[in-house]
């Protein structure tokens, strides 16, 4: 069994639990080993480059520096720790000083980093990659004929250096679910802004972002949409009742992490894949959806 | 006899002297190099009092040997080598080193850039001692050309080889001549029709008594050198015997299996599976499809085979090798369109009325699949609004940095040709609008007047996500007006994105065939990029049109034109001058172990069974030197750079660190002799 480097970040552990939980039932079911580092820090989230690139670095490079020789590469579900993680390694190898006043800070706690030791990935690129198509086929027991979905990939993931998918048109978490069954919509405002942090600096900026998110998946009459980042998925999700009453809509989208429809198709319950902690339940839709199934299969 | 040496410095203007102290330079080779007699420097060497100053130190002062330190020998060795001729003096007895390329354009420090021109000069010098004269060769140049590739480009070289009594052989690897611009409706700016210039040009070239037309063939291989190519081309299987074959056009009629038509109609129209590419084809001699056609896939139907008048359809014809020797090669291999679909955002292949430029061709066209009428991808209707998003995969560092040059006119051609059949409102997203040709400026104005919406920003993405009612049901486009600075959106009906021209998918293994090299991007390089925009590295080879890099008609039509014209001013010269450097095999020492043989890069090298040597064809070797180090007896030599001259040369510039080394050689024998 494959073993990676596991690095859950902030949200994973408070609003984003459903993220965690459905992440650790799905590699139990896909056959790969996730294993948390140990005692690892803040990712630095949007804050940190902002204020100073170098302390911003030097923090994030700790998580880097922690992983032991054996573990090789490192996964973030989350899309700013992806981001961060990823930047901060691009960051040392390309600029000898950075890399240089990184490595003393380090030092200062016994720690040093070389730019290159360890690959971050990310969870999709991973399980697209390493897991693919034949062993995805093979391990899901429950299609998803009959789901509508939205693959939504925001920002922080596709750009701008994921090196896995097209940065403007990502398309490999829509092949991922062709492969498993569902009805992937091809959803044209996958990579547009989900409002980030901007419900707290300008609400009517930020409602007009999500409400652009929702409109075009009730367009394309999309069961839910499917998030990789906790941020994405807090906008459209927390936000949805407020947004729906400042246009004076009933926006009713279920918004839930990628990882936890995988894992229904992987056969797991809804209460391993978190699936209810949701606001907009999620539930009923897919329970509908697979007792269509089942009737079309018995008529 | 010692040599007596003539070493001259050139100024060129301050573009060696602004770094190189040449006079200095001067001075010093007189005073320190062994044999140098007259040490000059002056302003510029090539020019004809430069030039005469060789020719009467020559005389006057019997020079044996002259170095010239000035710039390329590129440029400027032939003017040289033809000056010591005038002089007297064998051409080869010429050394020319570079301190311009190599030396003062390439430093910073005048004072270092001094002390290395010295090294240079004194490099030359030391090797120039012990060239040879040598006597150039001259080979007979076959008149028969080869013209690969039958669009404007190809079209116009044949042409004017053939109308100057020169014969031509036309190879083109699609089934008609015509290449790109037969696919064309209207040319800007005069918006004159593009099958009524081109097609009697193609009908030419079909009839003409010196060109022999070669189609749905392809270049195999080409070995020999400039004067006396030998070239084999793959004639591929039509299944229609070109002789027999009247071009009634019945079996295409009669055939009854369609198939979308994704070469000449760019997938907007079908064909059938034995087919013409369009009614003007030269030859009008149709080709027969196996891979869609129902005979080679369960041997039913027959069609064709039955109603042919003639019995010309042959399912057994095979592939057919032809061999030729040409003198002159003109490659004119053309272009193919980017794929839009690396710009996922711009929704081609997902989003139904986004078109590329070549699909939007074949839609306007009289003679397309919808007889000239604009409509959506439903076959009917009318568009009322139409979006042109220029620098497609051009000027994109993500894909092609360079600018394909035609596309701001075609895309003004296409706005004309949208107002004019349709009556709707077009905006045309720009960069910056390149009109810079003959009567191209007036053009954009005639389209300014026409009422076009001229955007200047990059296109972000073309998306079918509306956000209000009056977007519901379009396209959006979204792009920054960088001169109003706002982000806007535009609701459109269709969308035409001008895709980047770019190399042939075999552009470099058509090159390494022939000897010739591509740019970074793919296109052929020239061997001057101002003074020799047609002719290559290799001698024999030329070049014209868009595979040397992204043109219009009239440019291509230029380039044809001009590698012509080169090609016959060889054949009318009828011998070409061989450089007389080449290698030579020292025969009683050759063990016969062949590793030459195959070492060699132009097969140049000749085994000799019964005498179990190897000897060197000298009209093959171009001198590169590979057999000579790779000869295990050292019994090869490249004339020009024998180990000798080479050696001298290194000795020469490593002048001043020779020396102490020198010295302490002398030390050694003396302690020798003194023990």
């Amino acid at each position: 069994m494959k073993t990676y480097a596991y690095y859950p970040g902030c949200s994973l552990e408070s609003g984003s639990a459903a993220y965690d939980v459905s992440v650790r039932a799905v590699s139990k079911a896909l056959g790969f080993g996730l294993e948390e580092l140990d005692d690892w820090n803040c990712c630095g989230a949007t804050e940190y480059f902002s204020q100073d690139e170098l302390v911003a670095t030097s923090v994030i490079a700790r998580n880097l520096a922690i992983c032991r020789a054996d573990q090789k590469e490192l996964v973030a579900p989350c899309a700013a720790c992806f981001l961060n993680l990823k930047k901060t390694d691009h960051l040392m190898g390309e600029h000898r000083d950075v890399c240089r006043k990184v490595n003393e800070a380090l030092a200062a706690g016994g720690l040093h980093y070389d730019p290159g030791r360890v690959r971050v990935r990310h969870l999709l690129d991973l399980i697209y990659t390493d897991i693919g198509e034949a062993a995805l086929r093979a391990k899901a027991v429950q299609s998803l004929k009959g789901v509508r979905v939205a693959p939504y990939y925001g920002c922080q993931v596709v750009r701008p250096m994921n090196g896995f998918d097209n940065t403007e048109y990502p398309m490999k978490m829509d092949e991922l679910f062709t492969w498993l069954g569902a009805e992937v919509v091809d959803y044209p405002v996958k990579a547009h802004c989900c409002g980030g942090h901007m419900t707290q600096i300008s609400e009517d900026a930020a409602f007009e972002l999500i409400r652009r998110l929702l409109d075009s998946a009730v367009e394309y009459e999309a069961d839910m949409i499917l998030c990789m980042c906790p941020m994405c998925q807090l906008n459209l999700d927390a936000y949805q009742a407020r947004v729906s009453s400042f246009f004076d809509k009933n926006f009713q989208v279920p918004i839930i992490f990628f990882t936890q429809l995988l894992g229904v198709a992987l056969g797991l319950s809804f209460e391993e894949l978190g699936i209810g902690k949701e606001i907009v339940a999620a539930g009923p839709v897919i329970k509908a959806r697979l007792a269509a199934q089942q009737s079309a299969a018995n008529a | 006899m010692a040599e007596k040496i003539g070493v001259y410095v050139c100024h060129c203007g301050s573009n060696i002297a602004g770094k190189v102290d040449v006079e200095e330079v001067a001075q010093w080779a007189g005073q320190h190099i062994d044999g140098v007699v007259v040490s000059r420097d002056y302003k510029f060497m090539c020019s004809d009092l430069g030039q005469k100053m060789v020719e009467e130190d020559i005389r006057k002062e019997g020079l044996t040997r002259v170095v010239v330190a000035a710039c390329s020998p590129h440029l400027h060795e032939k003017t040289f080598r033809r000056a010591c001729v005038n002089g007297g003096l064998n051409p080869y007895l010429l050394e020319m080193t570079n301190i311009r390329e190599h030396c003062s354009w390439v430093h910073k420090d005048p004072a270092a850039a001094t002390v290395k021109a010295k090294a240079l000069v004194s490099a030359a010098a030391e090797r120039v001692k012990y060239q040879e004269p040598l006597e150039p060769m001259y080979v007979e140049v076959n008149p028969l050309t080869l013209v690969i590739g039958g669009g404007i480009a190809g079209l116009q070289a044949t042409l004017e080889l053939a109308d100057g009594g020169h014969k031509v052989v036309l190879l083109e690897r699609e089934p008609s001549i015509g290449g790109h611009m037969a696919q064309f409706d209207k040319t800007f700016p005069t918006l004159d029709c593009s099958a009524c210039i081109l097609t009697p040009k193609m009908s030419e070239a079909g009839q003409h008594e010196n060109v022999r037309l070669l189609t749905y063939a392809e270049l195999e291989e080409v070995s020999g050198s400039v004067g006396n190519f030998k070239v084999k081309i793959r004639q591929k299987a039509r299944k229609v015997d070109f002789d027999l074959c009247t071009g009634c056009g019945i079996c295409v009629e009669k055939c009854p299996r369609k198939v979308v038509d994704t070469a000449f109609e760019a997938g907007m129209g079908t064909r059938k599976s034995i087919y013409m590419p369009f009614p003007q084809a030269v030859p009008r001699v149709p080709v027969l499809d196996t891979a869609s056609c129902i005979w080679f896939e369960r041997q039913k139907c027959g069609a064709c085979l039955k109603v042919c008048p003639t019995n010309a359809v042959k399912f057994d014809q095979q592939d057919e090798l032809i061999e030729l020797n040409v003198g002159n090669i003109i490659i004119a291999t053309g272009w193919k369109p980017f794929d839009c679909t690396k710009i996922p955002q711009y929704g081609y292949g997902r989003l139904a009325n986004v078109y590329t430029s070549m699909e939007f061709e074949r839609l306007c066209n009289a003679a397309g699949p919808t007889t000239g009428k604009i409509v959506l991808r439903d076959g009917k209707t009318t568009p009322k609004s139409v979006a042109i998003v220029h620098c497609v995969g051009s000027r994109d560092l993500n894909h092609n940095p360079y600018c394909s040059g035609v596309c701001c006119m075609a895309s003004l051609k296409f706005a004309h040709l949208v107002i004019e059949k349709t009556g709707a409102e077009v905006h045309s997203f720009y960069i910056d609008m390149r009109t810079n040709q003959k009567d191209y400026e007036e053009f954009y104005q005639r389209l300014l007047a026409e009422g076009v919406h001229f955007v200047r920003g990059k296109v972000s993405e073309v998306t079918d996500a509306a956000r209000s009612s009056t977007e519901r049901g379009k396209m959006i486009v979204q792009c920054e007006d960088t001169l109003t600075g706002r982000q806007q959106r535009y609701p459109v009906d269709m969308v035409i994105l001008m895709g980047a021209l770019e190399p042939q998918a075999d552009a470099r293994e058509l090159g390494l065939k022939c000897g010739i090299s591509c740019s970074m991007a793919g296109f052929y390089t020239e061997r001057h990029p101002k003074l020799d925009p047609v002719a290559t590295m290799t001698d024999g080879i030329f070049i014209a049109g868009v595979c040397q890099g992204p043109k219009d008609i009239p440019a291509s039509v230029v380039q044809g034109a001009a590698a012509a014209a080169r090609v016959a001013g060889m054949i009318t010269k009828g011998k070409v001058m061989i450089e007389p450097v080449v290698a030579s095999i020292r025969e009683e020492d050759c063990s016969g172990c062949r590793i030459c043989n195959n070492m060699c890069p132009y097969n140049a090298i000749e085994f000799d069974a019964t005498r179990g040597v190897s000897h060197v064809i000298t009209a093959l070797c171009k001198g590169c030197g590979t057999c000579v180090s790779a000869c295990p007896a050292g019994v090869i030599t490249g004339a020009h750079f024998n180990n000798r001259q080479i050696f001298a040369e290194i000795e020469g510039v490593l002048w001043d660190a020779m020396e102490p080394a020198e010295a302490l050689g002398k030390a050694e024998t003396a302690e020798a002799s003194a023990s």
